[in-house]
């Protein structure tokens, strides 16, 4: 198998380079120029068609995981692709039995279609008439199939005096022996994916989100998941000779897992997955050609599982370094808008907002470390909120107003919570500023009036106005 | 702040409506609905009133949610039909509306609350054509209607669960359907939007529309709804709040909880009080 890759790649090298031995397991370093060259598609004929051949397979797999994703059905990619090698391996048999070409590509990818359905509707019935749980009858039928064709194979090994037929490349895929027809099979299907998700966006988009209201519409859901199934069943049997059968569901998964951390739209979504299904393809496939020892299956899904780390840690959307970021902001907003209440109420008693107060007082008052006061009130000083004098802080005017804005949101949010205790606290957005756009202007005005009654109400900072909040008593 | 229904959504439909015959927007004959060969539903037999708000009540478990989906063709039937304005229900779906439990989808899913509401058209929308701009003005009109146009184009897990339930209700209003169904759209919302819904309903109400809400606070039953549908596994009782929501029956629905009978009794004299 690994003498076959190295013919066929052979040129990409050139003939002036020595070949290492066979027992050589060093990989050749190739040279820029021939990183180039392969990469865009100059590398001679059968490297390009190969890196062609992936790219668009990666395309086709990233267009068809995303709903594949959002519908949950990615497993089930994973046991249609092992339930295609008996599919494989009948083919094979019956070709050899009526006397057509065994080794015939269409007839073996047919085989491994039917197969895979058969899984399919296999792990379904399973789920349907018993009570197993999905994940227990993909993992049945996944290891049924799989071990039914490796019997098989075996069979065929002994028919076919040891060479099982080159059947065995479909397991982990091969893609030196891909040939021009079976490039444009992968860019049929990369058309037929990207050509149903544009036009059928509606039907696969309401059907992930909520089958049931689709089904109320008077959808057939049943047709939309059948023909969603249909280009999975289309791109694993195209994947077969490029990744592999226990490869192939990686390039279902990956690209929209990837693309997920990027978009909160569905759209954008989708052509990131292609793109990011593409570029994996591309890479792995490049990579493989330039260092004829990877296997191109295996280097192809290393790509993607590259660019998903990267995605997982880095996208700004969703990504984890940017929300961890996000999330230490927060902190020490929270923390300089603890400290502004802090000084408030410390001044409270005197009915001004000018005294001081040292780093001592507001740790006390907030029982917090003395750190984290002292640099909730380095962040404030930045700011210009408050000043330092003689080792006191003392608000600014502009400190002053965001420290009564602060004070009276909190205490609004504190009396609902306080008036409305039955309501689920997911429902409170906490976010101070949020006061006015989470509750109803006529809540707003009732809790004021509340506060105010207390003695309590900051004077407002920017006039409520709507249903008569306009609280300018609350400091006597 | 909210603008009259006829004003945000295409007038036509909402005030000029087909008059079908006076035939009840819901007409269950006999139905028996069974999970794994166990019936949780039998032998409904029950007459919506026309332009009416119309609880359905009952215990956990006493088929409530089932009862709806049986109505929607989303599970089959053992037994039994069902009939929208005088004609099988399978012929009518244009004009039924659904508003599912909040809990029922992930909210996480890439999609913001516009292009949620937008799904409320798809029905009128041409299989393989884009959602037109008309189509989201009217899906964004809908979304004012609940207040919620500032977060149109927020992605729904951002959304409080309040929020989320407008979005779904906004939907179900996008769809302008004439008989709707909605599965516990109080379920845990705050207070405001508690409101917001109770007038949305009472609006669709004076157009003409009749809607069948699965309820659990039974608190409310008599100061949101005209009409009550009792259940647990079978009617119990059905009519007029005020008539069928008596000790005796609830006693029946419910299997003497105390606490729930006084609950409702004090609700009833509540909303007597209050005319």
């Amino acid at each position: 198998m690994t003498g076959l890759g190295h013919l066929a790649l052979a040129h990409v090298h050139g003939a002036a380079r020595p070949r290492g031995s066979l027992t050589d397991v060093g990989v050749d370093l190739p040279t820029l120029g021939e990183v180039f060259d392969v990469m865009t598609l100059r590398a001679g004929h059968n490297a390009a068609v190969v890196v062609a051949g992936t790219t668009m397979l990666g395309i086709a797999a990233g267009v068809v995981g995303v709903f594949a994703l959002l519908r949950r059905r990615s497993l089930m990619g994973d046991a249609l692709a092992h339930a295609t090698l008996p599919g494989v391996a009948g083919a094979f048999l019956v070709a050899m039995w009526i006397g057509l070409d065994a080794r015939s590509m269409p007839l073996l990818l047919a085989g491994a279609a039917v197969a895979g359905v058969i899984g399919a509707a296999s792990v379904q019935g399973i789920v349907r008439f018993s009570r197993i749980r999905e994940d227990a009858a993909i993992g049945i039928v996944l290891s049924v199939f799989f071990g039914l064709g490796v019997v098989m194979l075996s069979y065929i090994q002994r028919l076919d005096g040891g060479a099982q037929g080159g059947l065995s490349r479909f397991i982990f895929g091969q893609t030196a022996a891909m040939s021009r027809e079976n490039a444009l099979l992968m860019a049929g299907v990369a058309a037929c994916a990207v050509a149903a998700a544009l036009l059928l966006f509606k039907q696969f988009r309401l059907v992930c989100f909520d089958a049931d209201y689709a089904r109320s519409l008077g959808w057939s859901v049943g047709g939309i998941d059948l023909l969603m199934m249909a280009l999975v069943v289309l791109v694993t049997v195209a994947g077969l000779q490029a990744v592999g059968m226990l490869l192939v569901v990686a390039l279902l998964i990956i690209p929209p897992a990837a693309a997920r951390f990027w978009t909160d739209r569905l759209w954008l979504m989708t052509a990131a997955s292609a793109a990011i299904g593409g570029l994996s393809g591309h890479l792995g496939a490049s990579a493989s050609a330039l260092a004829p020892r990877l296997p191109t299956g295996a280097v192809i899904v290393l790509a993607a599982g590259v660019i998903f780390l990267f995605s997982m840690t880095f996208a700004p959307a969703r990504g984890l370094a940017p929300r961890a970021l996000r999330h230490l902001k927060l902190r020490a907003q929270v923390g300089r808008e603890h400290a502004l209440r802090a000084l408030y109420e410390l001044a409270e008693p005197q009915g001004t907002d000018e005294a001081g107060a040292t780093v001592g007082d507001v740790y006390g008052a907030r029982q917090w470390s003395e750190g984290s006061a002292r640099s909730a009130l380095r962040g404030l000083r930045s700011r210009g909120l408050i000043e330092m004098r003689n080792g006191e802080a003392a608000l600014t005017e502009r400190g002053a107003e965001a420290a009564r804005r602060v004070t009276r949101n909190h205490r609004l949010w504190e009396e609902y919570l306080v008036r409305y205790a039955d309501v689920a606290p997911s429902h409170v957005d906490r976010s101070a500023d949020m006061v006015e756009h989470a509750l109803s202007p006529e809540l707003i005005a009732e809790l004021e009036s509340a506060l105010r009654e207390e003695g309590r109400l900051p004077r407002s900072v920017h006039p409520i106005g709507r249903g008569g909040g306009d609280a300018q008593g609350g400091k006597r | 702040m909210m603008k009259p229904l006829h004003q945000v959504v295409s007038p036509r439909s909402l005030d000029e409506l087909p008059e079908h015959s006076a035939a009840s927007p819901l007409s269950i004959h006999d139905m028996t609905v069974a999970y794994r060969r166990k019936p949780v539903l039998w032998d409904i037999d029950y007459d919506a009133p026309d332009r009416s708000l119309i609880a359905i009540v009952g215990p956990n478990g006493a088929g409530k949610s089932t009862l709806i989906k049986a109505c929607l063709g989303l599970i089959p039937m053992a037994s039994g039909r069902v009939e929208i304005y005088g004609k099988p229900a399978k012929a009518q779906r244009g004009i039924v509306g659904y508003v599912p439990q909040r809990e029922s989808v992930d909210w996480d899913f890439p999609v913001s609350a516009l292009d949620v509401v937008c799904m409320g058209r798809y029905g009128r929308i041409g299989w393989m054509k884009p959602v037109s701009r008309l189509h989201r003005d009217a899906a964004m009109a809908c979304l004012e209607k609940v207040g919620l146009t500032d977060l149109a184009n927020r992605q729904i897990s951002q959304l409080s669960g309040g929020q989320q339930q407008r979005v779904f209700l906004a939907r179900a209003l996008a769809q302008e359907a004439k008989l709707y169904f909605m599965d516990e759209p109080f379920a845990g919302v705050d207070a405001s939007t508690e409101q917001a819904i109770v007038e949305t309903l009472r609006e669709l109400k004076a157009h003409g529309r009749t809607v069948i809400c699965v309820h659990h606070d039974l608190h409310t039953v008599p100061e949101y709804f005209d009409h009550a549908l009792l259940l647990n596994m079978r009617v119990v009782a059905a009519g007029p709040v005020g008539d069928v929501f008596t000790p005796e029956n609830l006693q029946k629905t419910y299997g003497g909880r105390l606490t729930l009978l006084d609950q409702a009794a004090q609700a009833l004299a509540r909303a007597e009080r209050g005319g």
